[in-house]
């Protein structure tokens, strides 16, 4: 895992159950820390393209490309920040468990978005 | 006080980015400046929406405000992002003292203290509460933000969102295709966006359905967005349906939460009228 070093400060935040750097083109994991169970690759490409569809809506709507989005489950959150063409099209991608402290989480990931420019 | 505030204020305006506006914005309500208190907590949050530390500072401005509906819905987000944020939880304590509803204001005194044990604050609120039962029923200054009543008459397909805040601008509702079914939408320039817009969309619902299933989180509640220029929200009133609630960036996203919630139940009760 060449590129796990971002992912180790998102996995250290209590409720994060694991981490990924996604290729926000084609929906392939680029490094993951992830507990056993998640099933990563399947996960990765719908996060692509949910990013994918994201971005277009929202740029239409005239409120620019998302920064941060995260998808609020019953038992858990996906979170997500785009890194932008400056960070090679990565998604950085957490998934957490539903009393996560989303702030915190968005903070690393917003950080390690910042370290892949 | 006023060197701390000034000394606080240039290390805002040196770093924007930084944390310090907490510590500014509490320190102007304690002096009593609730406006210029306001005004650092919104730019704050403006920034680090996600943060609820900025949503707590916020609620308790409001507070001293006497603006109680605004501040139950500060701290209802501040609890919706950090569950177990005390200071959220004893400030919804507080509004519910506030309102007569000593059950409600017991329970969130009671998973305070799980969090923090040792607060000695949390007994003295857990007293005053059970003292100011004793005595008389609380008097009721604002009472909490209620579910928005239903209108009044049946709702027509061009005004799923009738008598709701802000129901002319930022709300859309459309099917699993991406048909509009009700709602619309404008760009900055004031452009009609509302198709390309819906086109965009379809399909979200189901896409995100698969992905809570696929991590084992159940079904999905909402997906939230911060944009450069404005700030989203999404939830499904049905498995198929998607209700897109937009607004600028500066609105704080525990409002814009609230109001997609509300609309989601009158779209979901105009579409079991269909």
């Amino acid at each position: 895992m060449t590129k796990g070093g971002p992912l180790d400060l998102i996995t250290r935040v209590r409720g994060v159950r694991g981490a990924m750097l996604v290729s926000a083109e084609d929906g392939l994991i680029v490094a993951e820390q992830l507990m056993e169970g998640i099933k990563g690759g399947a996960v990765a490409a719908l996060a692509a393209s949910l990013a994918g569809r994201l971005r277009r809506a929202m740029e239409a709507a005239g409120t620019g490309t998302s920064v941060f989005w995260h998808l609020q489950a019953e038992q858990g959150a996906l979170l997500v920040v785009p890194g932008g063409n400056n960070a090679g099209g990565i998604l950085v991608v957490a998934v957490a468990e539903p009393d996560v402290n989303i702030g915190l989480v968005r903070l690393e990931l917003l950080r390690a978005a910042e370290t892949m420019l | 006080m006023a060197d701390e505030i000034r000394a606080l204020s240039a290390q805002l305006a040196q770093d924007p980015q930084s944390l310090v506006f907490l510590r500014l914005g509490e320190a102007l309500r304690r002096k009593g400046q609730l406006d210029s208190a306001s005004r650092v907590a919104m730019n704050g949050l403006e920034r680090h929406p996600h943060l609820a530390d900025a949503h707590d500072l916020y609620a308790r401005i409001l507070t001293d405000k006497h603006d109680y509906s605004r501040a139950f819905d500060e701290w209802d987000m501040a609890v919706r992002i950090a569950p177990n944020h005390t200071g959220a939880l004893k400030g919804l304590a507080f509004l519910y003292f506030k309102v007569g509803d000593i059950a409600q204001a017991e329970a969130h005194l009671e998973q305070a203290r799980k969090v923090e044990p040792d607060d000695p604050t949390i007994d003295q609120a857990f007293e005053m509460i059970r003292g100011g039962a004793r005595a008389a029923p609380s008097a009721a200054p604002s009472p909490p933000p209620a579910a928005p009543a239903a209108p009044a008459g049946g709702l027509d397909e061009a005004r799923v969102f009738a008598g709701l805040e802000g129901s002319n601008e930022g709300l859309l509702l459309i099917d699993g295709a991406g048909r509009v079914l009700g709602g619309s939408l404008r760009d900055g320039s004031g452009a009609d966006v509302t198709d390309s817009v819906a086109a965009y969309l379809a399909g979200v619902s189901q896409e995100a359905a698969r992905t809570a299933k696929l991590l084992g989180l159940g079904a999905w509640n909402g997906l939230s967005a911060e944009g450069q220029h404005g700030n989203v929200h999404l939830a499904h009133p049905t498995p198929e349906a998607l209700l897109l609630v937009v607004r600028e960036r500066g609105t704080p996203l525990g409002r814009l939460a609230i109001l997609a919630q509300r609309a989601t139940a009158m779209a979901r009760r105009w579409l079991e009228q269909q």
